[in-house]
């Protein structure tokens, strides 16, 4: 007897698979948010599943905010290359250059802001109509209430309060002129599903996600990488020991966790074993209670 | 080498569950209690809402905060939306749609049951049966959980008495006669002392039954799904513009119901055009079998024309075909349902447009009664109404299938969700 149950992992990849078609099927423009990061690596992953073996029918849209670690774009490059797929770059720096926006000053000065307008000026400029993300419910409270489809007004911007309901698997993707969609197939996922799921494709990771070498320094519990964009305070210094990251941004505000996992396996033990959760270590979500709803709100990835 | 990345790991089932009820019964308390004591809750999380609540007063760390995302929820206490939440055991992952138990209660309810295999309805053992767990329950039934808990809470402030343990269940199990529910189960806690929560408690040693991570981590669930009526809407059609692919056509989609398997004789709907099934690919690459809820992407022998809409069957077994429905309508909407209005109707992949022929009677989720002279449907109402769409859908009963017998509605000005609809 044949038992037709589905393990956790592929029913979650089932899912994803269909919300990622759901998208081409109601949309005319869409495209997907490639961070480099271990989500978006999923998604991809994913989305070249869902309809293949036809070329992925959107390109890639990556928000580039100048502060990228190296290994990122080496590794958006050659994935770029193998699938053969579209890259759209959209640049914090030209929104810079072009006066939209204003680098921010201080200590923690970061791009991570920024970002949001140079995504918002590119789904503009190139007419997307759907902008899928890697974003997951269990990162951050505010995502807890998240929409797989998510409206955003035709100032991109998200409104919690009124957020259409989504029952079943029906999704309403309808929208006036100037509106867009923010899409989220791993909505159901968690960090360690993520890794999980890593491990049993055999999905090849950026080296930043294993334990290596590297100078940072600690500010206020938060370990950030030696670069050009960090500068020491008095009484900080740069100290070596082994790291890994556990989320990959913008190297102004990405922490890095001490470790010694060199492979998926042991990243999903020390996931299980981890009592902060990934996001305590960005900067960026450090700054208020509710910084990540406000920036969403903003039309914030 | 490694627990977590083991076979057992990489094999979990998934369990998908609601909770509801208002803001004293103790449904925070269990949330928190589950999530705290399978370990989901993490160090950074905790220590921001025992912040927040010393900031505020409170005398205890308030476990609702870990839900109330938003900054409107934070600043007045209240829940407003259906939030998602994960935890997870050596045995199985868990969903929880987390549903609040006020405003706009059944909207939100009726969102977070949709998807889920389990109910957790909460009583207060010194209140009983009140109104709130029947409007509960109802909803429950009414969206086709499979699976429901009468969780019999705060049984440390009667003294863990078995009798009132007892009067509640017999109480419940009279109302809940009227329903359908297909497994019902009752079980005694103390989410604040932990009682019967994740171990069985040794104060209620009456109870013979297991406790409620027991019974979330053990209840059988592979039967949820309709594996007997072959169901698949077609997403959309695959079509590779390379040469080596260059007569392929995939259709693409979710199963819904049932079983394919290469060689299967399939018939196409609407043409009712008949045809095999050649070669089925799954999310691992070519597959025997294929069975709800996989993602999968078919080819057919023969050349048909087959459009997302469309729903491949078996030849021997297909579904109600017409443009006359009766739903069981959940509204969701502050301008009212228009009788005899138009709106969008969305159907599995497939869209048409309905005009709304009568309202039949709408139902006092407190009573169950049919309230016949009021036919004004607003928000938060459920009525039994008849539509008639502009061209003919492929469904079944809800209570034969959830997702072939499940549409919604939409405004066609605005765009927005307005009704959830199952089929009768």
């Amino acid at each position: 007897m044949p038992s037709y149950n589905l393990n956790h992992l592929r029913e979650l990849e089932a899912e994803s698979i269909f919300v990622i078609r759901e998208v081409v099927a109601q949309f005319e423009k869409p495209v997907l948010m490639f961070s480099g990061g271990k989500d978006s690596i999923v998604m991809l992953h994913m989305a070249v599943k869902a309809f293949r073996p036809a070329r992925l029918p959107f390109p890639l849209l990556h928000i580039d905010t100048g502060h990228n670690f190296p290994e990122t774009l080496r590794f958006r490059d050659n994935l770029v290359e193998h699938l053969k797929a579209k890259l759209v770059v959209g640049s914090v720096q030209d929104s810079i250059d072009k006066g939209r926006v204003q680098e921010e000053k201080g200590v923690n000065a970061s791009r991570n802001i920024l970002q949001t307008v140079t995504l918002l000026d590119t789904i503009e400029a190139c007419g997307f109509d759907a902008a899928m993300g890697g974003g997951r419910r269990d990162e951050e409270k505010a995502r807890a209430k998240e929409r797989f489809f998510s409206h955003r007004d035709e100032f991109g911007q998200w409104d919690p309060r009124n957020q259409r309901p989504e029952l079943w698997n029906l999704f309403n993707g309808k929208k006036l002129q100037g509106e867009h969609f923010r899409v989220f197939p791993l909505s159901n996922w968690t960090e360690m599903d993520v890794w999980q799921y890593i491990l049993m494709e055999n999905i090849e990771m950026p080296s930043l996600y294993f334990a290596h070498h590297r100078e940072w320094v600690n500010r206020k519990g938060v370990l950030l990488a030696k670069s050009d964009y960090i500068k020491l305070q008095e009484g900080e210094n740069w100290e070596k020991l082994r790291i890994r990251f556990r989320t990959i941004g913008d190297m102004s505000c990405t922490g890095a966790a001490l470790s010694n996992a060199s492979c998926v396996e042991e990243i999903i033990d020390e996931v299980a074993a981890a009592r902060q959760t990934e996001r305590g270590s960005r900067a960026d979500d450090k700054r208020s209670e509710t910084s990540m709803e406000d920036r969403k709100k903003d039309g914030y990835f | 080498m490694s627990n977590f990345s083991g076979n057992g790991y990489l094999d979990m089932e998934l369990l998908r569950f609601t909770t509801a009820g208002s803001v004293d019964d103790g449904k925070s308390t269990l949330i928190g209690r589950l999530l705290y004591d399978s370990k989901s809750i993490f160090e950074d999380q905790y220590e921001a809402i025992r912040l927040t609540s010393e900031r505020r007063g409170e005398e205890h760390v308030n476990l609702a905060l870990l839900t109330d995302g938003l900054r409107a929820e934070r600043e007045q206490g209240i829940t407003i939306d259906v939030a998602y939440r994960y935890f997870a055991t050596p045995k199985r992952k868990f969903i929880i749609a987390d549903t609040p138990g006020h405003v706009q209660y059944t909207r939100n309810m009726v969102t977070g049951a949709s998807t889920a295999n389990l109910a957790i309805i909460l009583a207060d053992a010194r209140k009983g049966v009140v109104e709130q767990t029947k409007r509960h329950a109802f909803i429950a039934s009414l969206l086709g959980i499979p699976h429901m808990v009468l969780c019999i809470n705060k049984m440390d402030l009667v003294d863990y008495d078995q009798s009132v343990f007892e009067k509640i269940k017999k109480d419940f199990q009279a109302f809940a006669s009227k329903l359908n529910i297909p497994d019902l189960q009752f079980i005694p806690i103390s989410a604040l002392m932990g009682d019967n929560v994740v171990e069985k408690s040794e104060k209620m040693s009456w109870y013979g039954g297991p406790s409620l991570m027991y019974l979330l981590e053990t209840i059988h669930i592979g039967s949820d799904l309709n594996m007997v009526d072959g169901r698949f809407p077609v997403q959309l059609v695959i079509r590779p513009h390379h040469n080596d692919h260059h007569d392929y056509r995939g259709y693409a989609g979710r199963i819904a119901g049932g079983v394919f398997r290469p060689g299967d004789k399939i018939m196409v709907l609407p043409s009712g055009f008949t045809s095999k099934i050649k070669a089925i690919q799954g999310a691992q690459g070519e597959i025997q079998e294929a069975f709800a809820p996989m993602s999968v992407s078919m080819q057919v022998e023969d050349e048909l024309d087959i459009s997302r809409g469309d729903m491949i069957v078996r030849v021997n077994n297909v579904p109600r075909v017409s443009q006359d429905m009766d739903i069981m309508l959940c509204w969701m909407n502050c301008n009212k349902l228009v009788p005899g209005g138009k709106y969008t109707i969305r159907h599995t992949t497939s869209e048409a447009r309905c005009v709304v022929k009568k309202i039949h009677y709408k139902i006092d989720v407190n009573t169950l009664h049919r309230i016949q002279d009021d036919p004004d449907v607003g928000m938060n109402d459920i009525a039994r109404i008849s539509i008639r769409t502009t061209r003919p859908l492929f469904f079944d009963k809800y209570q034969l299938n959830r997702i072939t017998g499940s549409v919604i509605l939409i405004d066609e000005s605005t765009h927005d969700t307005v009704g959830a609809g199952m089929i009768l």
